[in-house]
């Protein structure tokens, strides 16, 4: 397989703290790659630093063999990168069908055919509904799916998800789980941050382990999950390099 | 399971794109059409239609102000400086090159959106209260320069040619204020379809957006900063364009007239106070604020300027603490509820 992303030796300092630190990863097109780490680990950064949210202060990211290090925000989206955030994101007094119509107008310029987009997207994530609700009035695990769907809707080859099933009803997440497996075999690439380890080791190709910056373990979830490393930071050691 | 999401999708796409306004929403919209094209032929008093011609100018500028702030969240508060551009564009080319006002119209907009460009660019990229800031000072530092340029007339300003050739040709009326109500309102109708058409396009769902969250915009691939002064651009001319009818209406401009901060502020307070970011609320902001103005004006004498200042206090006051999304919001958000229930 063809690799979609590449990330070279990352790292980004905040004052003192580094928050990510030379970090590498790549991502096989079409597969799911899973990013694990206790809080503060640095997955949301790095999130930042792929899609440019954040500039890093060193390091290289290449999308599709193109080097995107640097660019504008928007224009990496417009590359085939959609987001999600941890801190949700609504269009507040857009309504859920405008939310993901902003999505969809990405690649169209067609009024109804970017609603007839907003519209599946939104049956995908089965928020269809609350279409016609302002986003503020949604709950948190609606906003979440609504963020996901409005991410679709621009038909990205890499999406990047930032704990989707994070703070949702329990009884949802198979559902959620169900929703990212469907996406995969419907050819979109996916890395997805997740604190539940369950759901991470069932849908995950392959997972990265973050621990105070650093990478700990790349590798499948098996190989990963069995890291003493990985065993360390999850049960409150102090971790050596990988 | 399926097939009921496949029959809800199904329901989905078979609703009109946009809500249609309910029926007496419509009855209304076609009364108030007659009302306004019948009133100068019904209404002779030239005070009665100067109101109205000063709320349809008025209209104008608050749709203006709500380009820039109400749809892109971007607030100004130097918007006296693209009325000015547009008044002083008029002025000069008519009393210098004698250049018909019709053509001067356009001319003040184009200076007014390349002016927009110049002031977008290095400050509508700042985050927070920079913009609001910059334009205030801005506003005044322009009126500052008109007030000391001698070829423009500088603090005495310019005084328009009287003209006895066709009365449309020169854009001047001497002896009735119907044409000039006709005209200000097909001026404000326009600017009123500016802001409907936007809100229904690909531009206006974006300006929509980075207004909401900027960040989330630039992650559905919107360049937010670009965004930003096109809009302003858009809002600049719009506001040039009232500046330029205004000066064709009292054919005399002054800097300290046209380039009046107290411009810049009422057309915030009129949008604020009707529903900024809607399509009613600045048309509905000037039709209360306007006659409040000149009719207190006639009640108090002189005195009336401060008095309907006050008034105004009291009003943004009144709005903040009950109706903080505007007056329109006491109905329009009843629409769009009823349209939201299946």
């Amino acid at each position: 397989m063809s690799l979609i992303l590449d990330v070279k030796n990352l790292t980004k300092r905040f004052g003192g703290v580094v928050a990510n630190n030379d970090i590498s990863f790549d991502v096989k097109a079409g597969e799911i790659l899973g990013i694990i780490g206790p809080n503060g680990a640095g997955k949301s950064t790095l999130f930042d630093l792929i899609t440019n949210f954040q500039t890093p202060d060193s390091g290289h990211v290449f999308f599709q063999g193109r080097e995107i290090t640097g660019l504008r925000p928007d224009r990496i989206s417009k590359l085939g990168i959609a987001r999600t955030f941890q801190k949700l994101k609504p269009f507040s007094d857009l309504t859920v069908t405008e939310n993901v119509m902003v999505g969809a107008l990405a690649r169209t310029p067609h009024m109804p055919e970017a609603r007839n987009a907003a519209l599946e997207a939104l049956a995908f994530v089965d928020l269809l509904e609350k279409r016609n609700h302002f986003a503020r009035e949604l709950s948190t695990g609606q906003r979440k799916r609504l963020e996901l769907a409005r991410g679709l809707a621009m038909e990205p080859r890499l999406i990047l998800m930032d704990e989707v099933t994070g703070g949702v009803d329990q009884r949802t997440i198979p559902g959620l789980v169900e929703l990212v497996l469907e996406l995969k075999r419907r050819g979109t690439t996916i890395v997805t941050i997740e604190h539940n380890m369950q759901v991470m080791m069932r849908i995950s190709d392959r997972i990265l382990a973050l621990y105070a910056g650093r990478r700990i373990a790349f590798g499948p979830p098996q190989e990963v999950s069995n890291d003493p490393a990985v065993v360390d930071a999850y049960l409150g050691g102090t971790p050596d390099a990988a | 399971m399926p097939s009921d999401q496949a029959r809800m999708l199904e329901a989905a796409r078979a609703e009109p794109l946009w809500p249609k306004p309910p029926a007496w929403a419509t009855a209304l919209g076609a009364v108030g059409a007659a009302v306004l094209l019948a009133y100068p032929l019904l209404i002779t008093s030239t005070f009665a239609q100067h109101t109205m011609i000063l709320i349809f100018l008025y209209a104008v500028m608050a749709q203006s102000w709500n380009v820039i702030a109400g749809l892109s969240g971007q607030i100004s508060l130097g918007h006296a400086m693209f009325f000015g551009i547009g008044a002083y564009t008029v002025g000069v080319l008519d009393t210098k090159f004698g250049i018909t006002p019709w053509i001067g119209i356009v001319v003040g907009m184009l200076l007014a959106a390349l002016a927009a460009v110049a002031v977008g660019i290095p400050t509508l990229r700042l985050k927070g209260h920079y913009f609001a800031i910059a334009t205030l000072l801005i506003g005044s530092s322009v009126q500052i320069i008109f007030a000391r340029w001698d070829w423009v007339g500088a603090a005495s300003g310019l005084f328009l040619p009287l003209k006895r050739g066709s009365p449309w040709l020169d854009f001047q009326f001497h002896t009735s204020k119907v044409p000039y109500y006709y005209l200000s309102l097909a001026v404000a109708v326009l600017a009123f379809l500016v802001v409907w058409r936007l809100r229904r396009s690909r531009l206006g769902f974006r300006l929509q957006a980075l207004r909401d969250d900027a960040d989330a915009a630039a992650s559905l691939g919107i360049a937010v900063a670009r965004h930003k002064v096109l809009a302003f651009m858009i809002s600049g001319a719009m506001m040039a364009a009232a500046g330029s009818f205004y000066t064709q209406y009292v054919l005399v401009l002054d800097p300290e007239r046209v380039f009046s901060i107290d411009i810049s502020i009422i057309v915030v307070l009129m949008t604020v106070v009707g529903g900024s970011g809607t399509l009613w609320g600045p048309a509905l902001g000037a039709a209360l604020l306007v006659p409040l103005s000149e009719y207190s004006r006639i009640w108090f004498g002189s005195t009336g300027r401060t008095i309907d200042l006050m008034i105004y206090g009291a009003l943004i006051v009144a709005i903040c603490m009950w109706r903080p999304s505007g007056l329109l919001s006491l109905f329009a958000e009843r629409i769009r509820r009823r349209a939201a229930s299946p």
